[in-house]
């Protein structure tokens, strides 16, 4: 994915560079999606913002006639004749402006209802979309990337709807009706100004290229300032063991120094711009009043779509007819920025809305049941029993088969990428109630094989059976609901420590939540806690250990109370001789399951059934502690320390 | 503050005061232009030749020309002015932090002082941009627009003292009332972000226990919340467009009713035909400016909070710093606790340390061992005055910690911290962080000392192979060693490895501790380990519990005497296998 350029903080931006940052069509995407959310709304907004932006062309025309009337009584002083039809001009003029300004209130307004509630709108569809893809998806997408779509992205398209789009319609109204205007009085004139514009599209292409140039100069160099920052704070305490500060500090001056220099530069273009284009608007206005002038003075015939002759209140209002036209493009080539920045932005949104979602054709589904004369029934209330049912769309039956906990995997393959193979001929026999453990290197392959039995990843080649059943034939929320999982990087989500355990049963009532904390061995240091359950926990879990926070995790599994559960590096972070207090807890949490336990250190797996040692994605050595020791292979190195696992 | 944050305006004063100079003189400009357009348009309709008409248009161009160049020119001066502060801002920071001890580092979270050196500087940046910019453009413009508008206009004039006042007031309102709003908003929605960062990050633990409708559920309240808060004070700044507008209209009406009659009973001497559309331009400009003085207003009062955490990085104090009249660095590697107590903060009611005494001589190995949260790495980091101690002294090489400069006393005790990092270069860079002077064969020397030459002569660039940020390329156990290797060519006095190779296999521990016997006896050498296998030959292993020393002895009689470390002996060997 090529990533366009981001802005980065406020502030000036610069115009789009080379080469669109954005797919076709996506313009239309948005505005058809507006349209969508607000089928009522938006209608209602446009023709507001046509109306106002109508009404705030008009003025300079009513100007030519007011000046026109003035002129004529200049010499009598006559205002009371004047002043009749001075009058009408103006009580026509107020009363539009009044309706104006009452349209510009309203759609205001509106656009602001608009605004905030499409993004609502879109935040959430990118919310309820990203729940239903794939892990895959996360494993391969920066999670930092992801993250940016609901913070950069929906802010540069808020910029974009609530003030690029209506002043973009406005202003192309204002100059448009301002064109016709020109046209109805003067046509020569209207030349004139037309030339002034396409001077000033041209300068806002060189001078905004240009700034662009170094935005995206600004953006490289930034990004080389944080990553050295965040390299030298991450490490600052090395720094400071070494005395290397010093040393620090030149190298960043220079990163520096390369910042400065293309942020000064970026900045200067993008400064200059609108300085740049006044003063070409007030240029263009000496040459259209040089022209009327000259015109006017040699009473040369006007060629209009009014066909009047050209006066003195013609060339006024055309005067302050250039200055909205070149007011107005100003606005336009500063609005660019943010209407390229949006759309870049809105495609980044909707390919996220638009990603797939993961595919499940399961529908064998876990359900309650209980035993009656010895056949399995399905019931509603929670029994404590659980069964597959199983229909079968040949004939129309179901059947039910009880879970147990029983997971075979059959001579299976499976690579992340179809190149690439990682695993290999695995086969995997776990009775329920079994205790089975994988020891090897980092990137043997021992997390992916968990990742295929909760089908995260869909196997290559080869079967699972759960319970006798392919698990591709189990409804993947179903099939994961009886798995436990208990991994290495814990993650906790903001909210009190009952609210985190009872994340595994959201029906656990409290006692239940504390009965399976006790029996991770999580009860003692909670209570110790300053609020004990009720401890507010924040940013993962920021003010717990890392071995409090595994065993909060360890508590969660339990209270979901799954007949299978994978333990990955659950118990790593607790130091040897907690851990053997907490084992306590885990083996009365194992009892009775049937569990895949990983670990590097060798203490943990040595109770299990069955022990794979994995190598290079193929299990190389299995079987008990004993066994494999008796073997002397390299279970036995390892075990003895003679080899390193990480 | 502010003072504190004009320090770093230093070399780049005079772009500074230049861009409001030239941004002065361009709104001068642009204010005369309209009075000389107003006197081109009276000639025209009063029929002037064309000379006249030429001779005015020559001064307008000029005076456009004349405008422009000084609007680019502090456009250019207000680039280099604001960039370079932020630069300077940046360094500053940077510099402030290296001076930082360790307690002033674990004050400040990495994430953010990173946020601190990057986006509150651009924050600021953008806002020095405007003040020296726009914020002298705004009032100027008002001033001069007025003036002009009175030149002009005469009586009439005085309606842009009733509405301009009416319009401040307007805008400051919408301010006072929106911006409360909007700072509470922009809580929730960092909360509601950071709630969304915690899914993306935890979707594995969503997804194995099928939460996703739970997560939606939840999602959906809070992020209506945020949007119902934000579109309120949304709609209280929608009021701007609209009363601006009001503004202007009134403007438009006033001066086209009552000028054309001052035009036309005054036979267009107080007023005349051009001077009439001169007084609709600078009535534009007034609002105008208006508006640019409540838009700066905000980005101000937002840029004021970035302000407050650049300035209290830059104003944090050192808590550690040289002796007056420090002593040169002399003795041996001898270390001596004398009733040592420390604690943290000021704050904390526990000591991590309380009542620590003991003596080392040098050249001797020392094991340190004990459970998570018993203070073994604070203890250590007493030794090079990574901490100061709250109560008692240290003594190394035979006088208190606090007599040396840090670069003498750290120089002498090497340390491999716990979290230890590597930083991007290679492998030979990172080395001489130790020493810069090293000769390659020290280099060598220092890495088969650490066992860290097998494995770098098997890399395809061996030495100068190039070690990702944070050592990504290299794993856990080959890091450890490199990091034992860096602080072997310091060639110190004292050495500490803080729990440095529990991702090494047992056998090139071992190797290791051998070599270091071998190869600098002289060197004292602490080590803290989770293995028992890592300390249990050190001449004496130190037993800590909860802050305290709870036995000191040899591997022998600490198992017959002492339950705790028989505990962590039996956890790790039962059933044997553990021990060669």
């Amino acid at each position: 994915m090529s990533k366009p350029m981001r802005p980065h903080g406020p502030g000036p931006k610069g115009p789009m560079g080379p080469g669109a940052p954005f797919k076709k069509g996506i313009f239309k995407r948005v505005i058809k999606t507006l349209f969508e959310f607000y089928p009522r709304l938006m209608p209602a907004v446009i023709g507001c913002i046509l109306f106002s932006a109508i009404v705030s062309a008009i003025p300079a025309a009513f100007l030519k006639n007011v000046i026109d009337i003035s002129k004529n009584h200049i010499e009598s002083g006559d205002w009371a004749s004047a002043r009749t039809e001075i009058i009408k001009f103006v009580i026509i003029l107020a009363s539009m402006y009044v309706i104006s300004i009452i349209a510009m209130f309203t759609y205001t307004r509106m656009m602001a209802v608009i605004t905030q509630g499409t993004l609502a709108k879109l935040r959430e569809k990118m919310f309820n979309g990203m729940q239903n893809l794939p892990i895959k998806y996360f494993d391969s997408n920066n999670h930092g990337d992801i993250m940016s779509y609901y913070t950069n992205d929906i802010d540069t398209l808020r910029m974009m709807i609530s003030q690029s789009i209506p002043q973009i319609i406005t202003a192309s109204v204002v100059v448009t009706t301002a064109f016709f205007l020109m046209l109805y009085y003067s046509i020569w004139m209207a030349l004139v100004v037309i030339i002034g514009v396409i001077i000033m599209f041209n300068v806002t292409k060189i001078v905004g290229g240009n700034s662009a140039k170094y935005f995206i100069a600004q953006q490289k160099s930034i990004g080389k300032a944080e990553g050295y920052i965040e390299e030298i704070m991450n490490g600052q305490k090395v720094v400071k063991v070494f005395c290397h500060e010093d040393e620090c500090e030149d190298e960043f001056r220079v990163i520096n120094e390369q910042l400065f220099n293309d942020a000064a530069n970026a900045n200067k273009f993008a400064n200059m711009l609108m300085p740049v284009l006044n003063n070409i608007g007030n240029i263009l206005y000496v040459v259209v009043a040089f022209t009327g002038g000259v015109l006017l003075i040699n009473n040369a015939t006007n060629i209009s779509i009014s066909g009047s002759a050209l006066t003195i209140g013609i060339v006024t209002s055309f005067l302050n007819m250039t200055k909205q036209f070149s007011g107005n493009i100003s606005t336009l080539s500063q609005q660019i920025n943010s209407i390229v920045m949006g759309l870049a932005g809105a495609d980044r949104i909707f390919t996220l809305i638009d990603e797939k979602p993961e595919a499940d054709n399961g529908y064998v589904t876990l359900v309650n049941a209980k035993e009656e004369n010895g056949q399995i029934v399905e019931t509603k209330e929670r029994t404590g029993m659980w069964a597959w049912k199983h229909p079968h769309s040949a004939d129309g039956s179901v059947t039910y088969t009880k879970l147990a906990g029983d997971v075979k995997l059959l001579d299976v393959d499976f690579g992340y990428t179809e190149e690439k193979m990682v695993l290999h001929n695995i086969d995997i026999y776990a009775k329920p109630g079994q205790k089975v453990a994988f020891v090897g290197a980092t990137g043997a392959g021992k997390t992916t094989i968990t990742n295929l039995i909760n089908r995260f990843y869909d196997i290559a080649d080869g079967k699972i059976r759960y319970d006798d059943i392919n698990i591709n034939k189990i409804k993947k929320a179903d099939l994961r609901r009886s798995l436990g999982v208990v991994l290495q990087e814990t993650n906790l989500f903001t909210g009190t420590v009952m609210d985190n355990i009872r994340y595994g049963k959201l029906d656990a009532t409290d006692k239940e939540c504390i009965k399976a904390a006790k029996l991770a061995g999580a009860d003692d240091f909670i209570t110790r806690l300053p609020e004990g359950y009720n401890t507010l926990l924040t940013g993962n879990g920021a003010n717990l250990s890392q071995g409090q926070r595994q065993l909060i995790a360890i508590a969660r599994a339990a209270v979901a109370d799954p007949p299978v559960m994978i333990l990955d590096e659950a118990t790593s972070s607790i130091d040897t001789r907690t851990e053997a207090i907490v084992q306590r807890g885990m083996d009365s949490l194992m009892k009775g399951r049937t569990v895949f336990v990983i670990a590097h250190r060798l203490s943990t797996v040595k109770n299990a059934d069955v022990i794979m040692v994995l190598e290079n994605g193929s299990i190389i050595e299995r079987g008990t502690h004993e066994s494999l020791i008796a073997k002397k292979g390299k279970y036995y190195q390892l075990y003895t320390g003679a080899f390193e696992l990480e | 503050m502010y003072k504190k944050l004009a320090e770093s305006i230093r070399e780049y004063k005079k772009p500074s005061i230049l861009s409001p100079v030239y941004v002065s003189l361009e709104v001068i400009l642009e204010c005369i232009i309209p009075l000389i357009i107003s006197k081109l348009v009276d000639n025209i309709s009063a029929g002037c030749t064309l000379d006249v008409i030429v001779k005015y248009g020559l001064i307008l161009v000029i005076l456009a020309l004349a405008s422009l160049a000084c609007g680019a020119l502090a456009g250019v001066e207000c680039a280099k002015a604001s960039a370079g502060f932020a630069k300077n801002l940046r360094n500053d920071m940077f510099a402030r932090i290296q001076t930082f001890s360790f307690e002033n580092i674990d004050k400040f979270s990495t994430a953010s002082l990173v946020t601190r050196m990057t986006t509150d500087v651009s924050n600021v940046q953008n806002a020095y941009m405007m003040i020296i910019r726009i914020a002298v453009r705004g009032p100027l413009m008002l001033v001069f627009a007025l003036a002009m508008a009175f030149i002009m206009g005469g009586k009439m004039a005085f309606m842009f003292v009733v509405l301009a006042p009416l319009l401040a007031f307007g805008l400051l309102m919408i301010i006072r009332n929106a911006m409360p709003l909007f700072r509470a908003v922009f809580k929730k929605y960092d909360a509601l972000n950071s709630s969304i960062q915690e899914n993306i990050k935890g979707m594995r633990v969503v997804k194995s226990y099928v939460r996703e409708d739970y997560e939606k559920e939840k999602f959906k309240g809070t992020a209506q919340d945020v949007c119902n808060d934000f579109t309120k004070a949304e709609k209280i700044v929608a009021l701007n467009g609209p009363m601006m507008q009001f503004c202007l209209y009134c403007v438009m009406i006033v001066v086209l009713y009552i000028g054309s009659y001052v035009v036309i009973t005054s036979h267009g001497l107080d007023l005349n035909v051009g001077e009439l559309s001169s007084l609709l331009t600078y009535g534009f400009m007034i609002l105008m400016s208006l508006m640019m003085l409540s838009i700066i207003f905000v980005m101000f009062t937002l840029a004021l909070e970035s302000a407050k955490r650049i300035v209290e990085v830059l104003e944090e104090e050192n808590t550690i710093k040289d002796p007056e009249n420090p002593v040169a660095y002399t003795g041996d590697g001898s270390i001596e606790f004398d009733k040592v107590s420390f604690k943290y903060s000021k704050k904390a009611e526990r000591m991590a340390l309380s009542d620590v005494s003991f003596k080392i001589n040098s050249g001797e190995t020392v094991g340190i061992i004990g459970g998570t949260g018993s203070s073994k790495s604070t203890l250590v980091q007493l030794i090079s005055r990574l901490y100061d101690v709250t109560e008692g002294k240290v003594l190394v090489g035979g006088h208190d910690v606090k007599e040396y400069t840090l670069d003498d006393l750290r120089s002498q005790v090497a340390m491999v911290l716990q979290k230890n990092v590597l930083f991007s270069g290679t492998i030979k860079e990172n080395l001489r962080w130790g020493d810069k002077e090293a000769t390659d064969e020290e280099i060598i020397h220092a890495c088969k000392l650490a066992c860290a030459d097998e494995f770098i002569e098997k890399m395809p660039d061996k030495y100068d192979t190039y070690i990702e940020q944070g050592g990504a390329n290299v794993s856990g156990g080959q890091k450890q060693r490199l990091c034992i290797a860096r602080a072997l060519i310091m060639k110190p006095k004292i050495l500490i490895l803080d729990d440095s190779t529990s991702a090494v296999d047992t056998k090139t521990d071992a190797s290791i501790r051998k070599s270091f016997k071998e190869f600098i006896p002289e060197t004292t050498k602490l080590i803290i380990a989770q293995r028992i296998s890592s300390v249990q030959d050190a001449d004496k292993i130190i037993v800590m519990d909860g802050g305290m020393v709870n036995a000191i002895g040899t591997h022998e009689e600490l198992l017959k005497t002492n339950d705790i470390y028989r505990e962590v002996y039996e956890s790790q060997n039962k059933g044997g296998g553990m021990d060669e």
